[in-house]
């Protein structure tokens, strides 16, 4: 961990409770990504994710702690930080164009109209939406409007995509095309990306950290998975890797259970150094953060999956 | 055959209009002449009591009359007859220069009012007496301090539109959805380009209804606040005809007050919608 492109330190969020106390939704978060990284968190519902996304892109502040990004502390929101919005958050009285156009001629201050309009273009193409400049989001359908936001947030050529369940509202076939489109654009452009999922295949696709998070209040990191699975995976025979089961399974299981009762059983649990785990080979899968340090050595696939 | 809903409602409405003339001219006609009148009372009394012709007028009378209106509306033979024309222009005038004034405090006050809680919070126990007043309360203090029956009735305009129309734009301000706020924040938008281009959009339909209540409450007031100060306008003429005992033209005055109120809140409605997108 020698490039902390991204790097959360101690963070916590607090909110005034009921009674003139407060309550914690989560503290003592640390968490880093390299340039280039895909990271996904998966967690339960109301763990405290987009409350870390927000603070990450800014829109939300630290109660405690700070964000550094690219050896700099942020403050308040940043153009380099494009945000995809779970609910889309299109302009309603906006064109498709008029929507990325916005977020170009933002950016952009000084360019002219013709070619903020170019540029726009250019990323609506990118996402399949040739033909469908002119119309407004209502006259589009859920992947289409989801398209627009991920066009939007491209286009301002980000450092780092922040993407909150992008892909929750919509039906398998439009969520595959636009995993699949969402990951070419991340690899092709080198695009460091933090994503919210509930879906564990998608986290497997897509990520190469997966972050798993305890059930909240006083949600913590658990463990830090990495993905044994290679770069040029594809999506519809992901699950015929040799090590997809395993890691599929070791996320399963912290979500069913161990998600729940990590807090009491989990000892000597250092926030600031969350064990990395790669699932991959059988007998290692579970068990396997009570020897980290032979974890993390691993070459991935390099190593035939039947040698222990 | 099963006609369109429209077409039906038509029906009715023609059906119901035509039964609302037939009730009016049997309710006015004549009923031929009183038996047992000295010629001296009968002079007295006029048609009413020789004639039994009732004092109001019927549909025909009001018919011709209105024609007769409409057919030289802008004559102008001094400050007691004008055509009616002329009224209409002097109370439109009024309202519009009442209204756009009050459009031009209450918008930007209300942007102010709905983005800064501080100034929400301080302004509210004035605002909260002083919409409940009635504008012709105002009448007695803008005549003595303007000095001015045209000015004062301008003003009451100016008072009675800004409420809703300030209320309503605070409201819309301050309840713009949260995620098109943080849209431009992300696109690091700055303050007066993020409310030119997030907000008022956004709060633009709740503001069009706040003018659309607005004009419509103008247009009730300015008949009031004409019979007032007199001089011109609709209102006036209404109370000067009715000092002339011409119910006639206090029918047509009413017809056509109607019917000007329902186009100032068509216009409003139309721009309303032009501003609403469904999302
Ligand atoms: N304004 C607020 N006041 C008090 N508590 C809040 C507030 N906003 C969020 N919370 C609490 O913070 C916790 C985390 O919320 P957050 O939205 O980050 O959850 P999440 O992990 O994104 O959940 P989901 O998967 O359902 O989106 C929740 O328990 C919620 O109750
Ligand atoms: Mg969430």
């Amino acid at each position: 961990m020698t490039d902390k492109f991204i790097s959360i330190e101690g963070i916590a969020r607090r909110y005034p409770g009921a009674g003139g106390g407060t309550t914690t939704v989560f503290e003592d978060l640390w968490l880093s990504m390299a340039r280039g990284e895909f990271g996904c968190v998966i967690g339960h519902s109301g763990c405290g994710k987009t409350t870390v996304l927000n603070i990450l892109a800014g829109l939300d502040e630290p109660s405690e702690g700070a964000v550094i990004v690219d050896g700099q502390a942020i403050e308040g929101t940043s153009l380099d930080r494009a945000v995809i919005f779970q609910s889309h958050a299109l302009l309603p009285w906006r064109t498709v164009l008029g929507n990325v156009a916005y977020a170009v001629s933002s950016k952009w201050r000084k360019w002219d109209g013709a070619r903020v309009k170019a540029h726009a273009q250019k990323f609506i193409d990118l996402v399949g939406l040739t033909g469908s400049e002119h119309k407004r989001p209502s006259e589009l359908s859920g992947g289409m409007k989801q398209r627009v936001g991920i066009a939007r947030a491209l286009s301002i050529t980000p450092k780092i995509m922040l993407m909150d369940e992008p892909f929750s509202a919509l039906d398998a076939l439009t969520r595959g095309t636009l995993q699949d489109e969402v990951r070419r654009i991340c690899l092709e452009t080198g695009q460091t990306a933090f994503m919210i999922t509930h879906d564990v295949d998608e986290a497997i696709y897509l990520a190469d950290k997966i972050f798993l998070m305890t059930n909240g209040p006083g949600a913590v990191l658990a463990e830090i998975v990495e993905n044994p699975l290679p770069k040029d995976r594809g999506r519809i025979d992901l699950h015929r890797h040799p090590y997809y089961y395993a890691l599929r399974n070791h996320i399963i299981d912290f979500l069913v259970s161990r998600s729940k009762s990590f807090a009491a059983t989990a000892t000597g649990h250092d926030p600031r150094n969350v064990p990395t785990v790669r699932p991959g080979l059988p007998e290692l899968a579970i068990a396997s953060e009570a020897k980290p340090s032979t974890q993390t050595s691993w070459p991935g696939l390099s190593r035939p999956s039947t040698s222990s | 055959m099963t006609f369109s809903l429209r077409l039906r409602a038509a029906i009715v409405s023609v059906v119901l209009f035509a039964a609302f003339i037939g009730v009016w001219h049997l309710a006015t006609r004549s009923a031929g002449p009183a038996t047992n009148m000295s010629p001296e009372y009968a002079k007295l009394m006029g048609l009413t009591a020789t004639q039994g012709k009732s004092a109001m007028p019927g549909p025909l009378d009001v018919g011709a009359k209105l024609w007769e209106h409409l057919r030289r509306p802008f004559y102008d033979n001094g400050p007691n007859d004008k055509g009616l024309g002329i009224q209409l222009a002097y109370s439109i005038g009024r309202v519009g220069l009442g209204y756009l004034i009050a459009v031009l405090v209450a918008i930007p006050l209300g942007f102010l009012v709905g983005m800064s809680p501080l100034i929400s919070k301080a302004l509210d126990p004035f605002i909260q007496v002083l919409k409940p007043i009635s504008p012709l309360a105002w009448m007695p203090l803008a005549l003595y301090t303007i000095k001015d029956s045209s000015i004062s009735a301008i003003f009451v305009i100016f008072i009675c539109s800004v409420w809703p129309m300030l209320l309503n734009t605070a409201f819309g301000v301050a309840g713009v959805r949260k995620e098109w706020i943080n849209v431009a924040r992300t696109l690091e938008v700055g303050t007066v380009r993020r409310a030119f281009t997030v907000i008022l959009p956004a709060a633009a339909p709740t503001i069009l209804t706040g003018m659309r209540i607005s004009i419509g409450i103008a247009w009730l007031v300015i008949v009031a606040a004409e019979m007032l100060v007199g001089g011109t306008g609709i209102g006036y003429f209404v109370w000067n005809e009715w000092n002339n005992l011409s119910i006639t033209n206090v029918i047509i005055a009413i017809l056509l007050i109607g019917i000007v109120g329902m186009l100032l809140d068509q216009i409003l409605a139309r721009f309303t919608r032009m501003v609403t997108f469904p999302e």
